[in-house]
């Protein structure tokens, strides 16, 4: 097979612009089957927009989006719903897909959160919650996963296992991952390509070369950097609150 | 035994609550009641256009609150006005303009107080036939976009990111809406449609812990409240949209006792 028709979406140069200012700008990556493209990067600098960008869910930007697959599982950021509608986990888990229930039990399992299944959505706790959405996002096993901080909240081992299981998942399923981490510390070994965004793309590429710094290897110990890669650079620049570039 | 206006009027009170009800969620759900009133004020246009071209006025009506709820989009995209604004001044201006209009059809006798509250001696059997077909309809397409209508309720990012088109469905529910309005007047009146979409809503979320659940309790809410809405309209000869409306207050009245119960429960 071609590399060509592994890929399932694809970023040409887009960029996203808002009241008159750019969330992200230039910005170009793909993602193929089995493959883990993770993006990183400070607060604002555009991860989550790109995603967004790489969904569909912007419509008016720059640049070409081409999506060459209809089924996907997204875990948003930030998702606020809203209680007039009771919703139990059960209910949840069917929003966009039919699935049988051994299915969704399958699923609930895989992220511990099975005995929560008839449980109201707005009685979860953070991790809790998380998990659940993540138990959503691969149950209709998607060829494309976009899963957007999907550890938020959860608890430290708990984490661990869940980026266990995504790995896991990427290779039972073969299907492509675009994770986003606003954490630099804590990036995947098992994610095949870095993109780090700042507004733009700063760099991108394998672990080993976007992660450089050695010192937090030794903090870690070795065990940890296989689990875990790590990354800083230098910025030429610093961002405002509001996102302006002020020059160093 | 019953006269036949009220067995007519007692049949058709039944199809508006099935439509009603489940529509009636999504009202509450995505917080639309204000956005219904809009719609349910222009309908008294509506009604004018029916009488003056001497046109079918549900028919007339559907396609005046469309129209309008059409010009609130263009208008929510072009002013920086907010939303509640834009649906008091497209409300108002369209129910006045209405009233303005109806004064000069001078050659009609209009029955206002029917066109506002509702009339069940009004209730014809071709209007039966209107609303038992009509709200089918409305039911069918509800049942063909739920899935992506109740998604993108939930959440809208979600649904367009698993490409589910919550666009089209929204479009789509907004012409539901003014379909059920269109088909419900005659009963419930104008300016208490908004009352029979949300109250039996509302005290079916106090019962429920799902969606469908809430659903169910909606309808049969809706249900309950046209009974004993119609029978004391005909025992007390009130309207029959306020009797409707006033049962359906009552019943939720009584549902504020089950959450007490399960708060209760729950310390």
């Amino acid at each position: 097979m071609s590399i060509e028709k592994n890929i399932l979406v694809k970023l040409k140069d887009v960029g996203f612009e808002q009241n008159g200012k750019w969330l992200v700008k230039g910005v170009s990556l793909q993602v193929e089957k089995g493959k883990i493209v993770t993006l990183i990067g400070p607060n604002g600098s555009g991860k989550s927009t790109t995603a967004k960008i790489a969904l569909g869910i912007y419509k008016n930007i720059e640049g070409q989006v081409e999506k060459f697959t209809n089924n996907i599982g997204y875990v948003p950021q930030k998702i606020s719903i809203d209680w007039t509608l009771p919703l139990r986990v059960k209910d949840f888990m069917l929003l966009t897909d039919n699935l049988k229930d051994d299915i969704l039990n399958e699923a609930l399992t895989l992220t511990g959160v099975k005995h929560l299944r008839d449980n109201n959505l707005g009685n979860l706790s953070g991790g809790e919650f998380q998990r659940v959405l993540l138990a959503r996002a691969i149950s209709k096993k998607p060829e494309l996963l976009v899963l957007d901080e999907p550890v938020q909240g959860v608890d430290f081992t708990g984490e661990i296992a869940l980026y266990e299981l995504i790995k896991k998942i990427s290779e039972k399923l073969n299907c492509g991952i675009l994770l986003i981490s606003h954490d630099l510390h804590t990036v995947m070994t098992a994610t095949d390509h870095v993109v780090c965004l700042n507004g733009h793309v700063c760099c991108s590429g394998s672990p080993k070369d976007v992660a450089r710094n050695n010192e937090y290897k030794a903090l870690f110990g070795e065990q940890a950097s296989q689990t875990l890669s790590v990354y800083e650079h230098k910025h030429d620049h610093e961002h405002s609150n509001d996102g302006e570039i002020k020059k160093n | 035994m019953f006269d036949d206006f009220f067995i007519r009027a007692l049949v058709a009170g039944i199809g508006i609550a099935f439509v009603t009800g489940p529509l009636g969620c999504f009202v509450v759900w995505r917080r639309l009641s204000y956005f219904g009133d809009t719609l349910a004020h222009s309908a008294l246009l509506g009604v004018t256009i029916a009488y003056t071209l001497e046109f079918n006025i549900a028919v007339s009506i559907f396609i005046t609150s469309s129209i309008i709820a059409l010009i609130l989009v263009k208008l929510e995209k072009k002013t920086n006005l907010p939303g509640d604004a834009l649906l008091g001044l497209l409300a108002h201006s369209s129910l006045a303009v209405g009233l303005v209009a109806i004064g000069f059809l001078t050659f009609i006798r209009f029955d206002i107080m029917g066109l506002l509250f509702g009339d069940i001696l009004a209730v014809t059997t071709d209007d039966l036939l209107t609303i038992w077909i009509g709200g089918a309809l409305i039911l069918l397409v509800l049942k063909l976009i739920w899935k992506p209508l109740f998604a993108s309720t939930v959440n809208y990012e979600l649904a367009e990111a698993e490409g589910l088109n919550p666009d089209r469905a929204k479009a789509i529910f907004t012409i539901l809406m003014a379909a059920i309005i269109a088909i419900s007047i005659k009963m419930v009146g104008l300016l208490l449609i908004t009352g029979m979409l949300i109250i039996p809503t509302a005290m079916a979320r106090n019962l429920s812990d799902n969606p469908q659940k809430m659903v169910v309790f909606s309808i049969i809410g809706g249900l309950l409240s046209v009974f004993i809405g119609l029978f004391s309209s005909l025992e007390f000869n009130t309207p029959s949209g306020p009797s409707i409306v006033a049962a359906a207050l009552v019943l939720f009245i009584f549902s504020l006792f089950k959450i007490k119960q399960t708060i209760q429960l729950k310390n």
